[in-house]
């Protein structure tokens, strides 16, 4: 364990003081000469020997043919590390969207890659420290590949793709080209899910949280402007039908049985974590059947709506709670 | 079976391989075994088929591991051995195909092509020419192209293609000036296997009769000489090869001689100054013209005369020489030289002896039984042919008396027996007679259809006196040549027949680019590389010198790389290079685009900068504008290039 953080400080450390990496970058990041690395794979490694080999027999053989041939190849060697500089030469790599995902699954995180020259740019990898080679992929000219990168989402909160390393062994896979990046890329992660989470906390079990008005369970309670997040079965379509406005019928009952889903009420000892993992675990059923609720967490409270919005809304909450809010922004 | 999926599979990089191994398999045919290339072939036809259905069965590594094995076991018994050149070649040419059955990753591949540039390597061991040379240059393009498209996976072939050309093509400088400057060592830098030089076509140090007339059916070139001034008449063109002293009734031998720094004789009459190229022959004979004056250092003399090498010439090798045709040579011999030359083996040739007795019986002295026997193959009409029929037990009795048909080396022996009959000393000669100078770049060229024996008389007072008894029975040989001198009918080489004049031209011009070739990229050694850096103004460049040179040479070639890899390549869209041609030119006022700035944004801070000249650069950002962004117009191209006129003329000042 230990050693693991020393090599993350040894990386750190390096990529500061030799890759000019310089904390989280704005978008596009266009990799100039100055942070394109050029050095030589296994393969250029093996290729030196055999061009020594070659060499050596020249030599011993006296063969003026076998002189140029080595020494044409260790030209090409040696161009193709210029080419491999060029391929990777005033790419420009900007962040796409992340979508949001709950703790434990894989954050799917997008690069566009622009090339904005008149050279296809083939056969270029992205890597991570922790995910291994990549499938290569080409960027034609004047177009933009898109590559997703995936990520395990360990803890909620926000997840930064960080290090990223742009790399190609393109033309001959002898030079390993590469620059390293940090692309300012963050993926909202959402708290696990709890398993076999308790049923809601209706108003049956909680014995609290009971609001005027709950005798009257499906009452008609009068019509309020229409809400796109609303059923369509509490929609006033009489109205509509009669060239009206989209309005949504109140039930006072429906009202009354308000769900909500209150950081206070759950058990004492259950501690952070997993509180809002079961917060999670109700909204995500109180969405599946379609129940408006209200989210209350300490110094935030969120009033009952349903719709995809107010379940990321809350979700969001969830995910953030007692993290930097700001990055969030 | 268990098929490996075809999309895991590099198709383009897999195609690009076979061809880069059948480049470099095929020239191997010419001195590999027949079985062995069978075997290359039939092993790449399988996987042309399998490339072909595009089903590629799991490697079967044992069926792979047979088949090597055995293939070892037939190289061993083939060449009864294992190390050296040829097993070596025909070892790798079998991993090489048995390799394509193994390629289950990119590594597989890049051992394969590797393998290929080894064996491309090991084709100039048997042969450096010009279409070698250009083969190889093509094996290397495929082999660069393979590797490339190991990495460049989607990319078409003529994509590959036009990618390897240009990385070979910008390696080419690297080659050259590696080529000149690379400081040379001569090799070999530790002992070869015993086959690393093939016996080539050449001369032997024995002759029998048809050792000769063989030689004489190639028209490979056995040296080159480059006079100063005039040539020597062709009756002087003796290049002297093994002097063949000892003869046992059917073939001769060279007798062993000494060798000193020194000649023996003393230079008189005109002299020839000539630089000698001699191709390599794996014998330590230099084949001088007769007779080579004192002072060239890196040969010795021979007592024979002959001029000799330290070790047998095994590469091309030039010397500058002079010749001195018409010196005396051996006039103080030793006695028992002398009657070494006077044996014969006992119990043949009693026909001859008859004749020889009648002939020169009565003759006063040496002279005039030379003149004698001489005079007797003048009048004998004889007939020169390159086909004489066998020769049986008594093979000079048989020649002179029955089949008086006969090539140099039955004119030569004959005329030595019979001398030594006479019991005046004589020996063979062998080497080169004759040569033809290239009217293109003026090199004499001796052929080894120039090979010839002669004979050497001893006279006392005279030494040695040469003796050409061909050309007593058939003087064209000598002034015309082969050629002329054969009867009609006689099949010649085909260069040699006379209604090929046109293609003689041909081989002419080739033989002239063959000979710089040769003398600029393949004799280019470590003294060519110091009077090379001698002429450029380098005295006296040690190593050290050379790889600052060379440092020097390839930081320049880097840049200049580099400096090519970061041009900004220019749009083609008219509008764009009008657009950026304005932004180029206000940046240069200190008021460049931020690159977040649309062109009417732009415009906008301009004029604010710029009043007077506001009305000019609102209208230029405005049609730019338009043509980017607004609905498309039938006149684009024509307002863009008006567009760059005006913005031409924007003057800011």
């Amino acid at each position: 364990m230990a050693s693991g953080r020393t090599i993350a400080l040894v990386r750190a450390t390096v990529d500061r003081l030799l890759f000019r990496v310089r904390g989280i970058e704005p978008a596009p990041i266009v990799l100039g000469q100055r942070r394109i690395f050029v050095l030589p794979t296994p393969t250029g490694l093996i290729y030196l020997l055999v061009l020594l080999v070659m060499l050596i027999a020249s030599i011993n053989y006296n063969l003026s043919l076998g002189y140029a041939l080595v020494f044409l190849l260790a030209g090409a060697g040696v161009v193709s590390m210029v080419h491999a500089f060029r391929n990777l030469l005033e790419l420009s790599i900007a962040p796409g969207r992340a979508e949001p995902v709950f703790a434990g699954d894989l954050a799917r995180f997008r690069l566009l890659v622009s090339n904005d020259s008149r050279r296809r740019r083939p056969a270029l990898r992205i890597t991570t420290a922790d995910a291994g080679p990549s499938e290569s992929f080409d960027v034609g000219a004047h177009d933009t590949h898109e590559y997703a990168l995936l990520r395990l989402a360990g803890r909620r909160g926000l997840l930064a793709l960080g290090r990223v390393v742009i790399e190609t062994t393109y033309p001959l896979g002898l030079i390993r080209a590469w620059s390293i990046l940090m692309p300012d890329a963050q993926c909202l992660i959402y708290p696990a899910p709890e398993l076999a989470a308790p049923p809601l906390p209706d108003h049956a079990n909680s014995g609290q949280g009971r609001r005027e008005g709950e005798s009257g369970d499906d009452d008609f309670a009068g019509l309020r402007s229409h809400d796109p997040a609303d059923s369509p079965r509490h929609v006033a379509w009489k109205v509509v039908a009669r060239d009206g406005p989209m309005l949504t019928k109140r039930f006072s009952g429906l009202e009354g049985r308000e769900l909500v889903l209150d950081w206070s009420v759950l058990p004492v000892n259950l501690e952070v974590e997993r509180r809002l993992s079961r917060l999670c675990a109700w909204i995500l059923v109180a969405d599946a059947q379609g129940r408006p609720f209200a989210l209350n967490l300490p110094g935030v409270r969120i009033a009952s709506a349903s719709g995809s919005q107010h379940v990321q809304a809350c979700l969001t909450r969830l995910a953030l709670y007692r993290e930097n809010i700001h990055a969030l922004d | 079976m268990r098929l490996i999926e075809i999309g895991r599979l590099n198709i383009s990089a897999r195609v690009w391989l076979l061809a880069t191994v059948i480049i470099t398999l095929a020239p191997h045919a010419m001195t590999q075994p027949w079985w062995l290339m069978l075997l290359c072939v039939a092993l790449l036809c399988w996987h042309v088929r399998e490339l072909y259905v595009g089903r590629f069965k799991p490697a079967r590594r044992l069926l792979i591991l047979l088949l090597a094995s055995l293939a070892g076991v037939a190289v061993k018994l083939h060449f009864g051995h294992f190390f050296g050149k040829d097993p070596g070649v025909a070892l790798l040419a079998v991993l090489l195909c048995l390799k394509q059955f193994e390629m289950d990753s990119d590594r597989d591949l890049r051992a394969a092509v590797f393998l290929s540039l080894f064996l491309q390597l090991a084709l100039f061991l048997e042969n450096q020419t010009l279409p070698v040379a250009a083969l190889a240059l093509t094996g290397t393009l495929a082999a660069t192209v393979t590797l490339l498209s190991i990495e460049d996976v989607r990319g078409s072939a003529p994509q590959q293609l036009r990618a390897g050309g240009l990385l070979l093509l910008q390696a080419l400088p690297f080659l050259v000036v590696l080529f000149i400057a690379f400081p040379r060592i001569e090799g070999p830098l530790w002992g070869l296997p015993s086959d690393a030089f093939r016996a080539s076509t050449g001369l032997s140090d024995s002759m029998e009769p048809g050792s000769i007339s063989d030689l004489t059916e190639s028209s490979a070139i056995a040296l080159r000489a480059t006079f100063n001034g005039t040539p020597p008449p062709a009756r002087l063109r003796y290049w002297r090869g093994p002097v063949l002293s000892l003869f046992n009734g059917r073939s001769w031998r060279a007798a062993v001689a000494q060798s000193d720094t020194r000649p023996s004789y003393i230079p008189a009459g005109p002299a020839f100054d000539y630089a000698l190229t001699l191709e390599p022959h794996n014998r330590p004979w230099l084949l001088a013209l007769d007779f080579t004056a004192p002072g060239v250092t890196q040969a010795r003399y021979a007592s024979d005369f002959q001029l000799l090498a330290s070790t047998p010439v095994r590469e091309r090798r030039r010397l500058a020489l002079r010749a001195y045709p018409e010196t005396p040579v051996g006039v103080t011999e030793a006695v028992g030289l002398l009657r070494l030359n006077q044996q014969l083996p006992a119990g043949f040739n009693p026909r001859t002896a008859e004749l020889v007795a009648t002939l020169t019986g009565s003759a006063p002295d040496s002279e005039s039984k030379l003149t004698r026997v001489l005079d007797y193959f003048r009048g004998g009409s004889f007939i020169y042919t390159l086909k004489p029929p066998l020769l049986g037990r008594h093979s000079v009795d048989e020649f002179l008396f029955d089949t008086r048909r006969g090539f140099c080396e039955h004119f030569a022996s004959a005329f030595v027996v019979m001398m030594r009959m006479a019991d005046v000393p004589a020996r063979v000669v062998t080497g080169y007679q004759g040569g033809e100078v290239n009217p293109i770049d003026g090199v004499m060229v001796v052929r080894q259809s120039d090979a010839h024996a002669w004979a050497e008389v001893w006279l006392a007072g005279q030494g040695w006196r040469r003796v050409d008894p061909t050309a007593a029975a058939n003087p064209i040989r000598i002034d015309a040549g082969l050629a002329a001198a054969l009867p009609e009918g006689e099949l010649l080489p085909l260069m040699m027949r006379p209604a090929f004049e046109w293609l003689r031209d041909l081989r002419h011009q080739w033989e002239a680019l063959s000979n710089t070739w040769n003398e600029w990229v393949l004799g280019y050694n470590p003294e060519r590389q110091r009077r090379l850096m001698e002429w450029v103004g380098l005295h006296r460049p040690d190593w050290k010198t050379l790889v600052t040179l060379l440092g020097t040479a390839i930081t320049a070639l880097m840049l200049g790389l580099f400096g090519w890899a970061l041009i900004r390549e220019r749009s083609t869209d008219p509008l764009d290079r009008a657009w950026n041609a304005f932004c180029d030119k206000l940046a240069r006022r200190a008021f460049p685009r931020h690159a977040w700035e649309g062109p009417i944004d732009y415009a906008q801070r301009l004029t604010q900068a710029l009043p007077h000249h506001a009305n000019r650069i609102r209208h230029i950002a405005s049609v730019y504008a338009n043509l980017r962004y607004g609905p498309s117009n039938p006149k684009h191209a024509q307002l863009a290039r008006k567009l760059m006129q005006e913005i031409k003329q924007l003057d800011l000042k």
